[in-house]
């Protein structure tokens, strides 16, 4: 059975860590599981911590008045949930909720932000590994807000 | 030759079903030589009388000529009366044109096929003929993306699809409701989600255009090469034979260089605004 370090180490967000910096970073893991249907988190709440999934299925969603939510992402096996544990005022901008059984680590946030900011080799690899998951979602927002299904691009 | 070309051979409809809220797809006579062969990714240019023609992409099996398949979106004036079509109704049938999917040369290779929106349609004959030749090619994956789950073009056929050992189908929404139980994303998030080889990967993309170019991003991140993207270009075609310049993209035309033209060929020309 592998222990959390090994885990935390070989989940493709912190893979290729310096050996060092991941023993540091393991010691904000924790082994977390969430039921069909169960929340991560809420929209406005206090980001403490950053999940990477190991197994399941998770929906970003967005709360709309009178309508049911909308969802807008699903975060699958490898896949990191959550990034606003990065940026003060560190609150939820979505609701996360598990579609499936989902297995995850759940990183303490307040620890990890500290390690990252004892140590700016640590912070900057961390940094690193976080924009291009940034960067993608930008992508697939500028995508889904242009609505490129909508309205043909060609008129007749 | 040319003349002959530019005339359109009426034809009867003899099916029509509702794909989505306003999407059908027609099944019609192939007119009096009673087979019109054709090549997947080709295009008939269909005209409704006194209203006016369209180009729109066969979407039916290139192995089965006798009839042909179009699936149309009615978006305009002349799109809205082919979709109000009902059987025994006529249209006005040119083509095939244009040249399609690379069939032959994707062949000994894996194909990754990528199909945004109604991109699904001019995809589907290259899907039936990699079913039908399934072992001239290597992997076969599909992705297809679409707005929301309500979108999904030949859902039922996607499934069944989905239940074969020898295509791979990934299905994604830009967004759902909670009773949706599948991945939710743009189509070009699936790519570096999948394990396989850029190097002898030919991969098709249609969808609109937007979807495509960040579709090809996603490809070229991942390793496939400029040679190896093949697109479908839309384009408001008018002759359908390269004479009017209506479909002009850059020294391409559209309609007989393409609607299917690698990435090598149009990559300085797919994000300049003028075009």
């Amino acid at each position: 059975m592998k222990n959390i370090a090994q885990i935390v180490c070989e989940h493709p967000f912190f893979h290729g860590l310096d050996g060092e910096f991941c023993d540091l970073v393991c010691g904000c893991a924790r082994n977390v599981r969430f039921n069909p249907g169960e929340y991560l988190f809420h929209e406005g709440g206090d980001a403490d911590y950053l999940y990477l999934i190991r197994y399941g299925q998770v929906a970003l969603e967005i709360a709309v008045p009178g309508k049911p939510s909308v969802r807008f992402q699903t975060l699958h096996d490898g896949d990191l949930v959550g990034v606003s544990w990065v940026l003060p005022p560190y609150h939820w901008a979505y609701d996360a909720r598990a579609i499936t059984l989902t297995r995850a680590i759940a990183m303490d946030a307040h620890c990890l932000r500290k390690k990252c900011d004892d140590d700016p080799v640590l912070g900057y690899d961390v940094l690193k590994r976080l924009l291009p998951i940034l960067t993608s979602r930008l992508h697939a927002t500028q995508m889904q807000i242009l609505d490129v299904y909508g309205a043909p691009e060609q008129p007749e | 030759m040319a003349d002959d070309l530019m005339v359109p051979e009426p034809v009867r409809v003899l099916r029509r079903q509702q794909e989505l809220a306003t999407t059908w797809t027609l099944e019609l006579e192939s007119g009096q030589a009673g087979h019109r062969p054709f090549l997947p990714g080709q295009f008939n240019m269909l005209y409704i009388f006194g209203v006016g023609e369209v180009p729109i992409s066969l979407s039916g099996d290139a192995g089965q000529t006798e009839t042909l398949v179009h699936t149309v979106r009615a978006v305009g004036p002349v799109s809205n009366k082919l979709a109000a079509l009902k059987p025994m109704d006529t249209v006005g049938l040119r083509g095939p044109f244009g040249v399609g999917w690379p069939m032959t040369a994707g062949e000994g290779a894996d194909l990754l096929i990528v199909a945004g929106g109604l991109g699904l349609a001019p995809l589907r004959p290259a899907i039936y003929h990699v079913l039908r030749h399934r072992e001239r090619y290597g992997r076969v994956i599909l992705l297809y993306g679409t707005r929301s789950p309500d979108d999904i073009l030949y859902a039922g056929q996607l499934e069944e699809w989905n239940k074969r050992p020898d295509i791979e189908v990934h299905i994604t929404v830009d967004h759902a409701s909670g009773d949706w139980p599948g991945k939710i994303g743009v189509v070009p998030s699936l790519v570096p989600t999948l394990d396989f080889d850029p190097e002898d990967t030919v991969a098709m993309v249609c969808g609109p255009e937007i979807m495509m170019r960040f579709t090809v991003n996603a490809l070229r991140d991942a390793g496939v090469e400029d040679e190896s993207i093949y697109l479908s270009m839309e384009r408001n075609m008018k002759c359908a034979l390269g004479h009017c310049g209506h479909c002009q993209f850059g020294s391409t035309f559209v309609c007989k260089d393409g609607p299917v033209l690698s990435f090598e060929r149009v990559r300085g020309l797919l994000s300049l605004k003028e075009f």
